[in-house]
């Protein structure tokens, strides 16, 4: 590319420099029509140069294309929300924002929605992957060294496209596994008792689930291990108390355009409730 | 006043085709500085998301279908009579018919600010987020009914200039004859005949579902969204094409006459145009390069999305030939023709790079795309619109545009351009996604999106001084004479402005430049060969 363009440049340059009109000579230039020859040449060049392009692409396209008609399960499901994300485990793990996966493995991912058209995107990690609704599309998902790399959606997808951002961890295979079976393991009865029960009464779990191995309602992200998330809505604001009570008191300025009601609580209920989020570790 | 209201003649039609687009720019230009706005620096509120969304809606919307579309249809109403030798259009009525579609198309889509909820579904409008279910609003309503009566302006418009060229030509003219910037009129208005309909119809399938509750685009009931993709694609892939090719034509009329040599390889340079205009129909999926649609069909794609570079490199290097040995001189149009060259090769090149499908699969919606689709159409398509302006203003007025102010125009526009859009290259590398109303605080987005926004203050002055050249040399400019740039195309033998009717004889045409011939009678293009 940046040779192509250092041909066109020099040939601009060249002209304008060299071929200047200096002082008032009314004589024309040399008249010149054309030349066939040197036309079939700069036609004939850059089909060869796409037709070398065109076969480094294909081949690419294999190496990094999975199979869309997959034989084995998935290694992993992840279903995009307005304005979340959802990851599923073979073992009815389900979580929000950051997807564990183990390191050095080409994993097979399958890529849903729920509502409209998202796309899935782990610069690092792999190809982006359009989301579209009643379609299942899938592809590899790989990381060769632990560490949290950043992904986003990459479709424009309404008001929230911007923070519909996601983290995905990478581990070694024992500390994934210690993780997976810890988040499986984790039932309603493990998550403290009293607030729980006005969670529930108050219509929060309508939408939200607080247990990671429960699956989602669709509505509304899981809050499992909430209090230890870095941020909050995707990505628009840090998880502090503050920010987290913006979500009680008043959804819509915390983040704008998302599909969560006012709530009617009172300052006290708010405050409890606060306090059993933060207690989700 | 009313004679204008009720104008017929081509060169008033001309005249209002380029003021709508005027007016429309304004407000185009101005969705884009809020937007510059909220993206200075990350995490700004100045804007709501869903105002930042209307934004880009608006913008993309206006600058494609009520500036560029418009203001090249003014050009091509304008000039094509005048080139071929005609005093009229071939059905002038349908003339101001398709103007005024297109004007009350815009003044519509406008209107639906005032119900507070102008359509932020982007101008691509991607089903299922238009359907009802996620854009309850009226702004998509607009949306589309707007974009139905500017689709049909524009195939009438585009219907009366393909009669035109095909009938009205000065004797002797034959279509190997006519100037290149007619041709390509030509093609792109065949163009639009056969890609506005793909609109028209995909416009009218999302308001059944809107209004009448069908399912054409909506999973949930068994319709297909990514059908909505295809039919626009379709109709949007040659759409690209239809704003730069009366472009090309535009360059392909300004060099030859500032380096004082005739187009090298006329027959080249015309039958690469037709070869573009059949490739951009087999282009479209390369927009769709992220859907999960088999290999097999997407490689197709590629290969017609890379070969479609070659026809279009071609003309490159006929105008670099042109310039080869001739004696060049640089007033203000030809500047702007000579950076067309170099803006327009960027996006091109950054266009093949995108046609390699796995450079898609990572680049696709990211500022990559933004700086990509503002080289073509602002580094090609404005650019050559300026140079076009510089040089048929005094036809158009009668007078001179200043020099020196045309000067100081071009470098401002060319700092702001390059300052505003080259970062956004590496914005793209970098990752940030493209659409969004802000952006975390990660390392060099803040940076490289403030310098953008200065850039695009460069720009906005660089336009402004453009306009006040205009309004100044209106008014106060030099004489211009018919033929202030000793040119060679049928236009500058009538009158400047010309007379309504443009030629008290029809003249007769014997080579591609009737002018050339009646000045060196001693070496007359029709003697060659």
């Amino acid at each position: 590319m940046a040779v192509v363009f250092l041909v066109v440049l020099a040939g601009v340059v060249y002209s304008v420099v060299r071929f200047r009109s200096r002082g008032q000579t009314t004589a024309e230039p040399r008249q010149i029509f054309g030349s066939p020859k040197l036309e079939v040449l700069w036609t004939v060049l850059p089909v060869l140069i796409v037709t070398g392009l065109f076969i480094v692409t294909v081949r690419a396209m294999v190496l990094i294309d999975a199979p869309q008609d997959a034989v084995h399960p998935p290694d992993l499901v992840v279903i995009a929300h307005q304005w979340w994300w959802e990851a599923r485990y073979p073992n009815g793990v389900v979580v929000p924002w950051d997807i564990h996966i183990r390191t050095s493995r080409r994993l097979l991912v399958r890529v849903e929605s729920a509502d409209v058209i998202h796309d899935f995107w782990v610069p690092q990690l792999a190809r982006k992957m359009d989301a579209v609704p009643g379609r299942q599309s899938f592809i590899w998902l790989q990381a060769d060294t632990p560490g949290i790399y950043t992904g986003t959606c990459s479709e424009f997808c309404g008001a929230q496209h911007s923070w519909m951002r996601f983290r995905v961890i990478a581990q070694p295979q024992a500390s994934f596994e210690t993780w997976l079976d810890n988040e499986a393991r984790t039932t309603i009865d493990d998550v403290p008792a009293p607030p729980e029960r006005f969670f529930r009464e108050k219509g929060c779990a309508t939408c939200h689930t607080v247990v990671a191995r429960q699956p989602s309602s669709g509505k509304g992200p899981s809050l499992a291990h909430l209090a230890s998330r870095e941020t909050l809505g995707g990505g628009i604001s840090r998880n502090t108390p503050d920010n987290l009570m913006l979500w009680l008191t008043d959804p819509q300025l915390a983040k704008p355009g998302n599909r969560m009601p006012n709530t009617p609580l009172t300052v006290e209920e708010r405050r409890a409730l606060l306090m059993y989020l933060e207690s989700l570790r | 006043m009313i004679g204008w209201l009720c104008a017929i003649d081509h060169k008033r039609v001309g005249i209002l085709y380029m003021l709508s687009a005027f007016l429309f720019f304004l407000a185009g230009g101005m969705e884009a500085m809020v937007m510059r706005a909220q993206l200075a620096a990350p995490n700004l509120k100045l804007i709501t998301p869903e105002i930042y969304n209307q934004m880009f809606t608006m913008h993309g919307t206006t600058m494609i279908f009520l500036v560029a579309m418009p203001v090249l249809t003014g050009f091509g109403v304008y000039l094509v009579p005048l080139m071929i030798g005609a005093n009229e259009m071939a059905l002038p009525r349908l003339g101001a018919l398709s103007f005024w579609l297109q004007f009350f198309g815009g003044v519509l889509l406008y209107f639906s600010f005032t119900t507070g909820a102008a359509p932020a579904g982007g101008w691509f409008s991607y089903a299922p987020l238009s359907e009802k279910a996620f854009s309850p609003g009226p702004g998509v309503d607009y949306w589309a009914l707007a974009l139905l009566m500017v689709a049909g302006g524009s195939i009438g418009s585009a219907i009366n200039l393909i009669v035109t060229i095909a009938n009205c030509r000065a004797p002797g003219m034959t279509l190997r004859l006519v100037p290149l910037f007619v041709w390509m009129t030509l093609v792109t208005s065949v163009m639009i005949v056969f890609a506005l309909p793909a609109l028209a119809a995909s416009l009218v399938l999302l308001l059944s579902d809107r209004l009448l509750n069908a399912r054409f685009f909506d999973p949930s009931q068994g319709g297909a969204p990514l059908l909505w993709q295809h039919y626009f694609w379709i109709f949007g892939h040659p759409e690209v094409y239809i704003v730069v090719l009366p472009a090309f034509g535009i360059i392909s009329e300004i060099i030859p006459v500032f380096s004082r040599k005739p187009i090298f390889g006329y027959p080249f340079v015309a039958t690469s145009t037709v070869a573009i205009a059949f490739l951009s129909y087999g282009v479209w999926a390369h927009h769709m390069f992220a859907v999960a649609l088999g290999r097999n069909f997407l490689a197709v794609f590629a290969a017609a999305s890379m070969l479609i570079a070659v026809p279009t490199g071609m003309k490159i290097f006929s105008w670099i030939a042109t310039m080869w040995g001739g004696a060049i001189r640089f007033s203000t149009a030809m500047l702007f023709a000579v950076a067309f060259l170099l803006e327009f090769t960027v996006g091109g090149l950054s266009g093949v790079a995108f046609a390699a499908v796995p450079v898609d699969w990572q680049m696709t919606d990211t500022y990559f795309v933004v700086a990509h689709i503002h080289y073509v159409l602002v580094g090609g398509t404005v650019f050559a619109l300026l140079a076009g302006v510089h040089y048929w203003f005094p036809k158009f007025s009668g007078r001179l545009l200043d020099e020196k102010l045309g000067r100081w125009t071009f470098w401002l526009i060319v700092l702001g351009f390059n300052t505003t859009f080259f970062v956004q290259h590496f914005l793209g590398l970098l990752g940030m996604t493209r659409r969004v109303y802000t952006y975390p605080d990660l390392p060099w987005f803040g940076a490289l999106n403030l310098i953008s926004t200065i850039g695009a203050a460069i720009l906005v002055f660089g336009i402004l001084l453009f306009w006040a050249n205009v309004a100044m040399s209106l008014f106060f400019g030099t004489r211009a004479g018919d033929d202030p740039w000793n040119a060679w195309t049928l236009e500058w033998s009538a009158a400047s402005p010309p007379l309504p009717r443009n030629f008290a004889e029809i003249p007769e045409v014997r080579s591609r430049r009737p002018l050339w011939d009646r000045k060196h009678p001693e070496a007359p293009d029709w003697m060659r060969a």
